[in-house]
């Protein structure tokens, strides 16, 4: 059996013989017997860490590790830098807990207050909060941030990823508010649909950019149409986009959010990932979450800590918007870390290598018979492809260790990062070729 | 510390990036952005010597003693962060094919199982990301439940007791109900009597944590459960304080209908600085079908907290832990966890006054008041002196029955000599409280910085750092 | 504790003063000093309308937060803008710095005069 517990049968004893009691059943008195567990739990004894690493690592390797990924759908195999990796294990900070104690949380903090400049800097936003638990969630919480007495409906639009789009209807639900979905044109959002349904009940509008299709909305004109009618306006962005592409604040928006897993964070099976969230300035006192602002200490020094509590559901209670407590303190720290690394050229390089990449994907799919694109607007690093025989495509991709674009109804949704190089992508669209011959 | 920004130097950088090795594409000028972020400059060195640096002034689990109640700050396990790191995992997409996916699947199937059986429940999500997010959860299969049955409008309200977390409430009205607390009888418990009366063809459901926020168990619970159920409500288990009794009594056989357990506070996965966290949602067959999916993934219109299928990776740590653990060893962290606890709070009575005076759980409550009318000092001073120590502060000022609380959770992983060494601390301050006060009112001497300004931080928000200042 | 006698009080510790058809209110001595430093205001907007027994905003302190009910049903005429960035000035001057201005008031709640409200703070 492993155990991490250090004290000794004798140190146990000793201890309880120091509170007065005989044995361990008796710190148990208060439990009805009836329900005590007599034979103990239906579980395999325990294994010592050379067993749990076999066993756990025969897992791992029944998963196939793709070299080549042109796939991504809310989910983006960029290139980690190796100190990126590194770092975030140390182990003061990986085994520290929300830093409530600002004297002893010092380095902490500041990595939030780090990381919240830094989220502001690639949305043009003026404040940013410590992170939540990942776009999807990022998205219904600025939704809520939206709502008030006479303005309750949320609009979405229809071109968002299918998985935020139903966490934000799951939220909405839950505060019986009413959620209305946005029609696609030609893989975007419908702006005349839109501009219809811009009632003066509606409090919030979301857009994705670029959106599920991998195409680039119009958000300027968006954001117009949304400020004539009143509507709060937030737009869920890729934050490596956002490294070349026109700020959530420069098309009008009054919160960004999005998924910041391309910032250094692997694919991991789907998490963990990092919501971000940052407004203007006259939404900063509705931001659900923790925050970190900049103050002075006892003797003068500068100092940060965790700021605008009152917000908060510790506070608050019944009448928070938000009960978020515990976020994704680690992956912030390592998406500020990322972006040290990667600078703002460095940035732009990952989005320009992927939006290229993707491009040239596109354009020698695109020579292949019945293959075309399936939508006209202009792309990120992503789009979709009419092509015949998907299925098979993509099973022919998968036995030569490259996961192809993802099956929408017979379409195929590709995704190219800077990760790739151009002999992948040309081996890839010669298995396509194989396949459609 | 210098921030980041402020250490940057123009033209550093690091090399990370090959030339791009096709046609380079731009964005159109109505597309582009007008100025590029600011965003640091810095060589490779710079770098880890500045989050070095930032890790240097963090008090982590691994750094020293930290009983902080109700978050259980056990030690993480370094194997379980091995695990979680193998490429056959990080590498996976949460939507590659499921036959290339069958290991994540055996993690989710395995965890799951154990968890089950810990838990006394017949399915559960790993979608929720941490305990809040499992609470709301939760409570929307609780409402689904109602939906399913025509009671949605008639069964309008949550009972959450007055000693819960301040999420509870906040969970509960973000799931559209009205919440009613219920007073605490005098010993910490729920007061069956109050219970009674909130009762009844508006209960939704009750939201309790057992053991309790004050560490007790309650003895009532069948009995609390039953009437509940009888009113036509659901239980919701908060499982913040699992760890006193996993292995010994499972949430399932008190009556439970749902709960959700936080794998970073019980199974040991780290707290990372406030996160991540995985928040898995249990419940009983008869509300299974309403439980979480993924739209792309299950193609499903159901229910659905985020995307794909949760924080997998702390999942892997979890699985971990309760592998080497097992059988035994689960019931035997838990049973540690309440010995440890109680050795403590035996060792410090006598100076501070336990809440409770009675055998506890995994956790205690200290109630400073009258030490605080004896000598001034609070519980807040107590707090920022012990930081002097190396000590991480318990949580204070909760749970809000008790005044001038602190709340001490040693967990099972402290030794008998390293609780023996916090006992001494406290007997210590206890006895400085009577002494200095006012040294203890300008604590902390030795930290990293003196006590912040928190009201001027909140009446001039400065939430980032900015070029020009 | 000072509690200027030209004016009446609530039992939830607002101040009122009425002109003419407009009733000003703003919250005690009493009030501030039991919050401790106050660092944000909730405001309604000129226009809302405010029941009397109803919560029409809230202070909020480093770490508590203060339901504000009003004394009086109205309509609000103006709010105290200043309040947006300076919130101390409740703390430093309750009477001068007034919250919100009430007109079309259909009713008032039972107020108390300033000696019966000194009572009060005692009990309370």
């Amino acid at each position: 059996m492993g155990s991490y517990v250090p004290s000794t049968d004798k140190e146990r004893q000793q201890m309880l013989n120091a509170i007065g009691l005989g044995s361990f059943s008796e710190l148990y008195k208060d439990v009805p017997g009836e329900m005590y567990l007599s034979d103990g739990l239906n579980l395999p004894a325990g294994m010592s860490e050379l067993e749990v690493r076999r066993k756990i690592s025969a897992m791992a390797d029944k998963n196939t590790v793709f070299k080549t990924i042109l796939r991504g759908a809310g989910a983006y195999d960029h290139v980690i830098p190796s100190i990126v990796s590194y770092i975030p294990a140390k182990e003061e900070f990986l085994t520290a807990y929300t830093p409530y104690q600002a004297e002893m949380s010092q380095g902490i903090l500041q990595s939030i207050f780090e990381y919240q400049t830094m989220m502001c800097e690639l949305t043009g936003m003026d404040v940013s909060n410590a992170s939540v638990y990942d776009g999807a969630t990022a998205a219904a919480e600025a939704v809520a941030m939206c709502r008030d007495r006479k303005r309750t409906v949320t609009l979405i639009s229809g071109a968002s990823h299918p998985d935020t789009i139903q966490t934000v209807k799951t939220y909405c639900y839950g505060k019986n508010s009413e959620l209305k979905i946005v029609p696609v044109k030609d893989g975007k959002t419908d702006i005349d649909a839109l501009k219809k349904m811009l009632t003066d009940d509606v409090a919030g509008v979301y857009i994705q950019q670029p959106n599920f299709f991998g195409l680039f909305e119009n958000a300027e004109e968006i954001g117009e149409a949304l400020h004539t009618a009143g509507a709060a306006y937030i737009m869920g962005c890729n934050p490596v986009a956002l490294g070349i592409m026109k700020t959530p604040r420069e098309c009008g928006a009054d919160i960004a959010v999005g998924e910041a897993q391309p910032l250094g964070l692997p694919l991991g099976f789907g998490g963990p990932y990092l919501g971000y969230m940052t407004s203007t300035d006259k939404y900063m006192r509705k931001l659900p979450g923790r925050i970190v602002g900049e103050t002075v200490d006892a003797r003068g020094n500068k100092a940060y800590v965790l700021s605008l509590q009152a917000r908060e559901q510790h506070i608050r209670r019944e009448k928070a918007s938000s009960n978020i407590c515990s976020n994704e303190a680690l992956c912030a720290f390592t998406a500020g870390l990322y972006l040290s690394v990667m600078g703002a050229k460095g940035l732009a390089d990952v989005a320009t290598q992927s939006m290229s990449k993707a491009h040239y994907l596109a354009a020698q799919l695109c020579k292949l018979p019945g293959v075309s694109l399936k939508f006209s607007g202009g792309f990120f690093h992503e789009f979709v492809t009419v092509i015949p025989k998907a299925d098979e495509v993509l099973s022919a991709l998968e036995s030569n260790g490259i996961l192809g674009g993802l099956n929408i109804d017979g379409d195929i949704l590709w995704c190219a990062t800077e990760k790739v190089s151009k002999a992948e992508l040309d081996k890839a669209v010669s298995i396509v070729k194989e396949v459609l011959a | 510390m210098k921030l980041v920004f402020e250490k940057s130097i123009s033209g550093r950088g690091c090399s990370i990036l090959p030339a791009c090795d096709v046609e380079t594409v731009s964005l159109p000028a109505n597309l582009s952005r007008g100025e590029p972020p600011v965003l640091p400059e810095m060589a490779e060195v710079d770098i880890s010597r500045h989050y070095t640096e930032l890790c240097g002034n963090v008090h982590g689990v691994n750094s020293g003693f930290y009983p902080l109640g109700s978050c259980t700050m056990k030690y993480n396990p370094r194997i379980d962060e091995e695990m979680a790191a193998l490429p056959g995992f990080t590498s996976v997409h949460p939507l590659a094919p499921s036959d290339t996916v069958k290991g994540c699947k055996e993690v989710f199937d395995t965890a799951k199982k154990y968890l089950l059986e810990i838990f006394g429940m017949d399915d559960c999500t790993f979608q929720p990301t941490a305990g809040a997010h499992g609470e709301f959860t939760g409570v929307m299969l609780i409402k689904k439940y109602h939906e399913s049955r025509g009671d949605a409008d008639k069964r309008t309200k949550i009972i959450v007791p007055d000693s819960a977390h301040g999420t509870n409430p906040a969970t509960a009205s973000m799931c559209g109900y009205t919440v009613v607390n219920v007073p605490s009888a005098s010993d910490g418990c729920v007061d069956l009597e109050a219970l009674k009366e909130v009762l009844g063809e508006d209960t939704a459901g009750l939201m309790l944590t057992n053991p309790n926020t004050v560490g007790i168990f309650d003895k009532n619970i069948l009995e609390i459960t039953r009437l509940v159920h009888e009113a036509g409500g659901l239980c919701y288990y908060d499982g913040a304080n699992l760890n006193a009794i996993m292995g010994i009594v499972r949430p399932g056989d008190m009556g439970f209908d749902c709960i959700h357990s936080n794998l970073h506070k019980t199974f040991a996965t780290p707290h990372g600085g406030g996160g991540p966290g995985a928040g898995v949602v249990g419940c009983k067959d008869f509300l299974a079908k309403f439980l979480p999916k993924s739209a792309l993934m299950d193609g499903e219109d159901a229910l659905q907290v985020r995307s794909f299928s949760g924080n997998f990776l702390v999942v892997v740590k979890a699985l971990a832990y309760i592998m080497t653990l097992g059988k035994e060893g689960i019931a035997e962290a838990a049973q540690n966890a309440v010995l440890n606890a109680n050795y403590l709070m035996s060792r410090i009575k006598g100076t501070f006054k336990p809440a409770f005076d009675r055998i506890c759980m995994h956790e205690f409550v200290l109630d400073l008041s009258r030490y605080k009318e004896e000598t001034g000092v609070s519980a807040l001073d107590v707090a920022k002196t012990l930081i002097d120590y190396g000590m991480h502060p318990p949580t204070m000022y909760f749970p809000l029955i008790v005044h001038e609380a602190l709340m001490l959770e040693p967990t099972e992983t402290e030794s008998k000599e390293n609780l023996d060494k916090a006992a001494e601390v406290f007997r210590k301050l206890y006895k400085l409280g009577f002494d200095n006060p006012e040294y203890m009112k300008a604590a902390p001497h030795h930290a990293q910085t003196a006590r912040p300004d928190e009201v001027q931080a909140a009446r001039n928000p400065v939430l980032r750092w900015s070029k020009n200042d | 504790m000072n509690f200027p006698k030209e004016l009446k009080y609530s039992k939830d510790h607002e101040w009122v003063k009425t002109e003419g058809e407009t009733a000003i209110i703003g919250i005690s001595d009493f009030a501030q000093d039991a919050l401790g430093d106050i660092v944000f205001v909730n405001l309604p907007e000129a226009g809302d309308e405010v029941v009397a027994g109803e919560v029409f905003g809230d202070l909020e302190s480093v770490k508590a937060v203060s339901d504000m009910l009003s004394p009086v049903s109205g309509t609000v005429a103006a709010v105290n803008e200043e309040l947006a960035d300076t919130p101390e000035i409740l703390n430093n001057d309750p009477y001068g710095a007034w919250i919100i201005k009430v007109e079309g008031i259909t009713d008032i709640e039972d107020l108390m005069d300033a000696d019966a409200y000194a009572e009060f703070c005692k009990e309370d």
